[in-house]
């Protein structure tokens, strides 16, 4: 037996407090490379809050999160944790990628600005290479025919997937997708699940925060079930969806089946 | 009372030179007026809390207070405080400051536009935060700030009128001192009046162009 790979995302006791209000729990996950973690739960459950820290985009109280083996955010002193500097930072995240409920483009830039700026702003690639680079990029989550069009021009799937080929052009080691379907009318979900399925077969390695218990349970390596601000169960999906042990998690897939044969 | 073109003749280099005297003054004030807004703006929006609360005393007293209080305070009351200026530049200085304000609460209005959701993709892409403000804030900020900047920028413009106050040898100035010397009123008001239009107009063709080249993505 060789040992397990250090995994590519540490997550140790992580809390989470605004005022007294306490949104993460002691939560602790690892992701192992090429494996897609699916994050499912009610909404206020933390799970996009979890996300955001792991993104380092909502500073965590206390606990550790550590990216390739380095500790996001923070730095150790005498066993306290100070804020580390933000070009640090920088290049911690350099590993991760992540992708909006609310896509995020630039309006005022062209679809393939908005992917190939990066590119040249942080990469110092040339601007000829980025376009290339963004070219690619659009072609692969099948939208090479919009380069020069404005992100107003585009529909919501084709959105995210640009946004998608924007996180993906700074070839980050995981991506993170936080509710990437949610604002979506519901036939340009399919699109969108489609390129991230694609990505999960290439071996990307990500970490999903979605509804779509479907693409869960297809695609993710493994489920979290979140409630309250703490992981309540965890596994792979096979097990989690069709023997849930806890009452909380029952009732929740209960719920979204009965709001599915309604929808039959 | 009749009018005398002949006048005109007569005073045209002194008035064209206090015309020269008011372009100056208008293109020293408002640059500095922009940069001080902007910078205001900037601070506001680190959300530190004594800072925001110096900003805000500082757009509070400009608003507070008239224009010509303001110059006089720093033209005349400056010397006793070791503040020696000429009256061209407590003039300028004192337009920028004023104008200022007025150009941090646009600014703060545009900033205050941006989802910030467009923001935090720009950092999780590695983007500076002076990227962030010079490439993705700036750009669309522009669409909204523009037509209110353009108005702001023709107040400065008029504003610097009241610089004849602090005795600057602007165009006002001269126009009062032709009245002065020659009793004529019309003239040198008509005068004074038109070239003011001229640069009004001038200004607000500039916004326009300006506008429909920050609106071209929309």
């Amino acid at each position: 037996m060789t040992a397990a790979p250090a995994p590519i995302i540490r997550v140790e006791h992580l809390f989470k407090r605004f005022g007294a209000l306490e949104v993460l729990r002691d939560v602790s996950l690892t992701v192992a490379r090429s494996e897609v973690l699916c994050v499912i739960g009610p909404s206020g459950s933390g799970k996009s809050t979890l996300l955001r820290a792991i993104a380092f985009l909502e500073p965590y109280s206390t606990g550790r999160i550590y990216i390739e083996d380095t500790l996001l955010g923070f730095v150790e002193q005498n066993g306290k944790l100070v804020p580390d500097r933000p070009r640090n930072i920088d290049r911690t995240r350099r590993h991760l990628g992540m992708v909006f409920q609310q896509f995020n483009l630039w309006p005022h830039m062209t679809t393939l600005r908005n992917v190939s700026e990066a590119l040249v702003l942080v990469k110092r690639i040339a601007r000829g290479a980025a376009e290339e680079t963004a070219r690619t990029m659009l072609a692969k989550v099948g939208l090479a025919d919009k380069a020069d069009t404005y992100p107003s021009r585009l529909s919501g799937g084709q959105q995210q997937r640009v946004a998608i080929a924007r996180a993906l052009a700074m070839e980050p080691q995981v991506l993170l997708f936080d509710e990437p379907t949610s604002s979506l009318d519901p036939e340009l979900v399919g699109e969108v699940l489609q390129v991230m399925k694609q990505l999960a077969a290439e071996g990307m390695t990500m970490i999903v925060v979605t509804h779509e218990m479907g693409f869960a349970a297809e695609v993710a390596d493994r489920v979290l079930f979140m409630d309250a601000g703490a992981i309540v169960e965890h596994g792979p999906a096979n097990q989690l969806f069709r023997t849930p042990h806890s009452e909380r998690l029952k009732q929740f897939l209960q719920t979204w089946k009965e709001r599915n044969l309604i929808g039959l | 009372m009749s009018f005398d073109p002949s006048l005109y003749i007569q005073y045209g280099p002194a008035l064209l030179n206090g015309f020269l005297y008011t372009v100056l003054s208008l293109a020293l004030a408002n640059p500095l007026a922009i940069l001080v807004g902007l910078v205001i703006a900037l601070l506001q929006s680190l959300s530190l809390p004594p800072l925001r609360w110096a900003c805000r005393s500082y757009i509070h007293f400009i608003r507070g207070t008239p224009l010509l209080i303001q110059l006089f305070l720093l033209y005349y009351c400056g010397p006793t405080v070791g503040v020696r200026l000429d009256a061209l530049t407590a003039g300028v200085l004192g337009l920028g400051a004023n104008g200022g304000a007025y150009f941090a609460e646009i600014f703060r209005a545009g900033f205050e536009s941006i989802p910030k959701g467009q923001v935090e993709a720009a950092r999780m892409l590695g983007l500076t935060p002076w990227q962030v403000l010079t490439r993705v804030k700036l750009p669309q900020m522009l669409v909204l700030i523009t037509p209110p900047s353009v108005n702001q920028v023709i107040i400065i413009v008029k504003e610097t009128a009241i610089l004849s106050i602090l005795t600057v040898p602007e165009l006002t100035k001269a126009a009062i001192r032709m009245v002065g010397e020659t009793s004529a009123i019309i003239e040198p008001y008509v005068a004074l009046a038109a070239a003011f239009w001229l640069l009004v107009e001038a200004t607000s063709r500039l916004g326009r162009r300006l506008e429909r080249r920050v609106a071209r993505h929309l």
